[in-house]
């Protein structure tokens, strides 16, 4: 049988998770390897949720927000923007492909934005094939629900 | 069942029809969900919404002891509040429960099969163990100050403030002019109906200073901003007038005699205002103000012409601003526009061709109480025997503003109008596409078109001077004639800007100053653009008018209208709910270091000095938990969305 990723995605209230709705309401068709975890805000994303789903075993992480200029909370998304460069930048360090994690805008009514986005993220992760869980990210992971 | 720490959850996983049970197996979904811990029961059903759906739900809460409840049918976005109700209503705290969205996410967004029920099976066990994490969470409630401020004393403000005053609650409105009319009272006519502004407004003006429920404070500006839905402390700056209002019966002698003169604001340049002035006859209230940056007394010393003829003596040089603070319930924004200064296009020759206006500057020329007492004149006196109505300046164009701004079509039907009926002269339309959607608009287009009017479809090339040897100089417009694929000159007397409707330039200021959004044509953010114009996310605080985005007097009226319910919904309620959801600090574990102090968007953290830790003022804060992302102690949680809920949630999802 044929790799099938395992993807999570976290989605802002107001925007991707309403983006996502929408693409369903409008019987749009995408991989079910995606599965959404809903926030208030992509800028309420921690860390440790990106560590926790790798950690979990997941293949690959979307995060997703408010177009830059939209957000609900102002500027919230500028902070998740800010916090994904660091993330990604971490995650390479930890001996995660940088790929496996990735922010996408979608807005209430991007739905075609969202689904381009999962269909993207499992193509591409299906290529990197699964991940597999380094030693060092259990130890950080650990570390950090500790504190 | 006695035992109140263990956790009995209850799982209703629904049909929704054969919207969810045609791509997946529902009945799967239900036994699986009984193999995990703390699931007492699972059960399937058609309809879960439907009022026997919500009666299981109560039953097996009352009956069974359920004390989670995890709802796998549609979006919560959706229906999340008809179960918290259920849960409500059969004595259970509404967030001990957590919805799996199996349709829109899932049933509607896959083909049907295995892998799509596989997925269901993943959001159902994500929502059983973040229900597991649950716990009560009390809605707050605070009491309401019934008092409203109204921002902005133009045609928005005013109906606002009359609104809300009919209900017998007192409205402050502030206005940073001499006087409340805002744009309205510089406007010739109206469309499509053609009834003069000033007759329109000037009753509603009147009203407003004679109410004894509106405390109106002209030349006034919201300086500070402090508090929350209910509880709003506002400082407001009364600028000196240098004329006791008390005193002042508004006589007029004191501009009769002042000897100095300068550009009419009103006027927008055209005409001349005193130093010591009201912006118009009809102005409300009729009181002058001095003003110090040209009063020549305050420049020099010497002068004092209005003190001496002043027969209320009402005229104190001495006067200073004033600080006043008021406590209000709700806050209505109504700080309108600006107008798009078109000399940065330097092609049409703005400030440097004569005959060149902006239509806000030809709303006053064609205007009775008007620099030219409404008569169109030509910069040599002649009355012009051609005009050009240039549309979309500044509008619909990528290199200023994206936008339309929805009424110069409107507008400039009504100039047509205005000219062939005050000069007989001819008329050309240069349009992109005509918009006129509104009740009678479409009517008044056709009207117009019938009167002769030209209509060229295209936009202005150039407009240059047109100098002829017998001194009758005009302009030569060059435009493209997209209908006829060719391009055009005309040569014409006369030139009317239609200039966009620009976001005031003080509103990044007021942004700030009331936590609000501006969308990315810079007017503020409305909390949903459909189905919530006039609400914020400032809670309490509302936008209504141009302010909000470019609108005409109807909608604007309209809106203000629906802002002053709202208002008044906040106000008879007497106490206000507050999101439940919202972010709290663990202070055994806060380091004090004040991060989040600065990441807030709402200002809804502050620092204790005493106990050396960040508090989350419950009120302010809207849950979006950027400071519980950011905290680097892990001493922040939001409610029903903690840490550990999210965390549960993950392993369910990966399970």
């Amino acid at each position: 049988m044929s790799f099938e990723p395992k993807i999570v995605a976290f989605l802002c209230n107001w925007c991707s998770y309403a983006g996502a709705d929408l693409a369903g309401v409008s019987r749009m068709k995408c991989s079910p390897n995606v599965t959404s975890i809903r926030l208030m805000c992509s800028g309420g994303l921690e860390p440790v949720f990106v560590l926790k789903a790798f950690s979990e075993g997941a293949d690959g992480v979307l995060v997703c927000g408010c177009n830059l200029g939209d957000c609900h909370y102002i500027d919230g998304n500028y902070k998740t923007l800010a916090r994904m460069t660091l993330l990604k930048k971490l995650v390479k360090q930890l001996g995660i492909e940088d790929e496996r994690l990735r922010l996408q805008w979608v807005c209430a009514s991007c739905a075609d934005d969202f689904v381009d986005a999962v269909n993207k993220i499992t193509e591409d992760v299906r290529k990197l094939g699964p991940y597999q869980k380094r030693q060092i990210i259990e130890e950080v992971e650990t570390a950090s629900v500790q504190q | 069942m006695d035992d109140k720490n263990l956790i009995n959850i209850g799982v209703y996983v629904c049909h929704c029809g054969h919207n969810i049970a045609s791509a997946v197996n529902v009945e799967e979904v239900a036994q699986q969900a009984r193999k995990y811990g703390n699931v007492l029961i699972a059960r399937d059903y058609m309809y879960m919404c439907s009022s026997k759906g919500q009666n299981i739900i109560k039953q097996d809460i009352m009956q069974l002891g359920i004390n989670r409840v995890v709802v796998a049918a549609c979006s919560p976005r959706l229906y999340e509040q008809t179960f918290q109700n259920v849960l409500r209503e059969a004595g259970l705290n509404p967030y001990l429960l957590q919805m799996a969205n199996i349709r829109e996410q899932c049933a509607w967004l896959h083909e049907p099969g295995p892998a799509t029920t596989d997925k269901a099976n993943r959001l159902v066990h994500a929502a059983i163990n973040r229900v597991a994490e649950h716990s009560p969470v009390e809605e707050q409630k605070v009491p309401v100050f019934p008092a409203t401020l109204i921002i902005g004393g133009g045609i928005a403000g005013i109906q606002a403030a009359l609104e809300i005053a009919s209900s017998q609650h007192v409205v402050y409105l502030v206005e940073k002019e001499p006087s409340i009319g805002g744009h309205m009272a510089q406007f010739d006519k109206t469309f499509p109906t053609l009834d003069c502004a000033a007759c329109i407004l000037t009753p509603k003006m009147n009203e407003v200073a004679h109410n004894p429920y509106i405390r109106l404070m002209t030349y006034s500006e919201v300086v500070n901003v402090s508090g929350y839905v209910g509880n709003f402390t506002v400082k407001v700056k009364r600028k000196a007038r240098y004329i006791d209002e008390e005193k002042c019966v508004g006589c007029g002698i004191c501009q009769d005699k002042c000897p100095w003169s300068t550009a009419s604001e009103f006027d927008v340049g055209l005409g001349l205002r005193k130093a010591v002035y009201t912006p118009y006859p009809q102005a409300i209230p009729n009181i002058p103000v001095i003003d110090r940056e040209r009063c020549v007394y305050f420049l020099k010393g010497k002068c004092r012409a209005c003190e001496k003829f002043c027969e209320a003596q009402a005229i104190n040089f001495e006067q200073t601003d004033l600080y006043i603070d008021l406590q209000v319930g709700t806050i209505i924004v109504a700080t309108g526009y600006d107008v798009f200064d078109p000399t940065p296009i330097t092609q049409y020759g703005y400030g440097r061709l004569p005959n060149v206006f902006t239509s806000l500057e030809f709303e006053r020329l064609c205007s009775p109480s008007g620099p030219t007492s409404g008569q169109l004149k030509l910069a040599n006196g002649r009355t012009p025997s051609s005009l050009a109505i240039v549309h979309c300046v500044g509008s619909r164009d990528e290199n200023y503003n994206a936008y339309c701004s929805r009424v110069c079509c409107m507008y400039a039907l009504k100039y047509a109008h205005l000219f062939k009926e005050k000069t007989g002269g001819e008329v050309y339309q240069l349009y992109i596409d005509m918009r006129c959607a509104g009740k009678a608009y479409e009517e008044f287009y056709e009207r117009v078109q019938k009167e002769h009017v030209h209509f060229i479809r295209g936009k202005l090339a150039t407009i240059a001077a047109n100098n002829s040897d017998d001194g009758e100089d005009n302009l030569l417009i060059t435009c493209e004639d997209t209908l006829l694929n060719n391009v055009i000159t005309i040569p014409v007397d006369m030139v009317v800007l239609c200039v966009a409707l620009t976001p005031r330039q003080d509103a990044e200021q007021l942004s700030q100053l009331l936590h609000l959004g501006r969308s990315r044509d810079g007017f503020f953010l409305e909390r949903h653009p459909k189905l919530d114009p006039v609400a914020t996310m400032s809670e309490g605080i509302f936008v209504v008018g141009c302010c909000q985005s470019p609108k005409d007097i109807p909608d604007t009226v309209a809106q203000a209208s629906a802002a002053s319910a709202r208002a008044m919904a906040i106000i008879s309620r007497g106490k206000m709910e507050i999101g439940a959801v919202t972010a709290s600090v663990n202070e055994a574990i806060c380091s004090g270091c004040k991060v989040c102090n600065m990441l807030c968007p709402f200002g809804a953290i502050f620092f204790d000095e005493d106990s050396h830790v960040s508090r989350v003022n419950q009120i302010l804060c809207k849950g979006c938990n950027v400071c519980g992302a950011a905290c680097p102690s892990g001493a922040i949680s939001t409610r029903n969305f903690s840490t550990s809920q999210i965390l549960a949630e993950i392993e369910g999802v990966l399970a």
